[in-house]
């Protein structure tokens, strides 16, 4: 590498983590509480799951809907999802078919006595607030797209610090660490030991974290491609007034799709449907295949089957981009693996900017002295 | 400690190299499947954590 190709890496790596850096800490810090949602929401929300009969029968999912409509009159049910390990679904309704989240109102409803359980309304509280700035910073869509963009001048970040690593470490063993000298030194040999040894983590959890920033337009691509061919003959046609069994729907969508489970239901009108029909997404049944959603479409007004087609590679791209950046498929023990990943990403970010602020401060010591090239590689070399 | 020669590049990173084909492996496994894999998995994605760990431990004070 010319001298001048190092220092235009150099620059790259400056101005990309300057740029994201203090974004980048922030999602870091939000986003470690965020690892442990499940257990931290466990801890506060005791299980109110009243023990009955094993054998107890199961009510219909339209009573359950019925259910959350008479709980909020005058909405509409959106979406119906089933609870991994227990006989409880939860109803989303609004006020229209695309509401804001703000709008929403969710009920966790046991299927044996079609009771509300919990209103999962959270707009509130810490691991909300936590959410909102990982998520959109409260900025909504354009917050969203922000961070996103954010996180792809990390990749970039990553990218060309990994260039730079070469000259820095020329002369010098995998791993070492110069604690001995100038604080400077120090920072400087553990942001990249550091840096170098959590390269594939953060490149993963970075990059799914831009597709997920991107899920409003990607499934909003999807609506208006796969959706739209899959409904191309109901185009035109009014909603529906009348709405067929939800149990029938899913009934007939898992007879079209043998040894898959329903995930969701999403209701006419809302974002994963279409306006007459009622999607059922469908996963399989193994580890391997059940974050691989299927959306199978029944006339809500005639319950009859009208297609059902695989997910096309960008929404497959979104579906896996979850569990990777959330570190949520491997149980406790990845959780904490991706704290402790997350908290070392937190000192490369800190080591960073200190030492950009040190070397301004040296610079500016030392005015004249033209550090150049020898300010990137000086240190490492001597 | 000290090479004196300049390193060749694969020198510099065949051990990055690794520790980043590890933690890929650690991110896909546990994707697969549960149980061994999940073990697998945590075994790989405490790897760049434990090297991390022995830089620290071995460093020139």
């Amino acid at each position: 590498m010319t001298n001048r190709t190092i220092r235009i890496w150099t620059l790259i790596h400056k101005w990309t983590s300057l740029i994201c850096t203090l974004f980048m800490l922030l999602l870091c810090l939000t986003g470690l509480p965020l690892i442990f949602h499940d257990e931290i929401e466990a801890l506060t929300e005791e299980d109110n799951l009243p023990s009955m009969p094993a054998e107890t029968p199961l009510k219909s999912l339209d009573e359950a809907v019925a259910s959350a409509l008479a709980t909020y009159p005058g909405e509409r049910p959106l979406f119906l999802s089933f609870d991994e390990d227990r006989p409880v679904v939860n109803v989303t309704t609004g006020p229209t078919a695309r509401p804001p989240v703000s709008q929403m109102h969710i009920s966790a409803i046991d299927l044996r006595t079609t009771r509300i359980l919990a209103d999962l309304n959270d707009d509130q509280g810490f691991m909300h607030v936590m959410l909102r700035l990982h998520v959109d910073m409260f900025a909504g869509l354009p917050g969203e797209l922000f961070l996103g963009f954010m996180g792809f001048l990390l990749f970039l970040a990553t990218l060309s610090g990994v260039v730079i690593y070469a000259p820095f470490m020329r002369k010098l063993s995998f791993g070492t660490v110069r604690a001995g000298r100038s604080r400077r030194l120090k920072w400087l040999d553990l942001h990249n030991m550091l840096g170098i040894v959590t390269l594939m983590w953060v490149v993963v959890v970075g990059l799914t974290g831009v597709i997920n920033t991107l899920s409003v337009p990607l499934v909003a691509y999807w609506r208006a491609n796969e959706l739209a061919a899959m409904i191309a003959p109901y185009e035109g046609k009014p909603m529906p007034e009348h709405f067929a069994s939800v149990d029938a729907a899913v009934r007939t969508a898992m007879e079209a799709a043998p040894g898959m489970r329903p995930q969701f239901i999403a209701f006419p009108g809302v974002r994963f449907s279409s306006n007459h029909h009622y999607a059922v997404w469908l996963k399989g049944a193994t580890p391997a295949t059940n974050r691989i959603l299927t959306p199978a479409l029944i006339d809500a007004e005639t319950g009859a089957f009208t297609d059902m087609r695989s997910m096309p590679w960008y929404m497959l791209a979104l579906r896996l981009s979850q569990p990777l950046h959330f570190g949520d498929y491997g149980g406790l023990p990845m959780k904490v693996l991706w704290a402790v990943l997350d908290v070392l990403t937190i000192i490369i970010l800190g080591s960073g900017l200190y030492l950009w602020v040190a070397r301004r401060r040296g610079a500016q010591e030392q005015a004249g002295a033209s550090p150049g090239l020898r300010a990137v590689t000086g240190e490492a070399a001597e | 400690m000290k090479p004196r020669a300049p390193l060749p590049l694969p020198a510099i990173f065949g051990i990055p190299a690794a520790i980043a084909l590890v933690t890929t492996a650690g991110l896909v496994t546990a994707l697969l499947d549960d149980g061994l894999m999940d073990t697998l998995s945590w075994a790989a994605l405490s790897v760049p954590i434990l090297v991390a760990a022995w830089a620290w431990r071995k460093r020139e004070r």
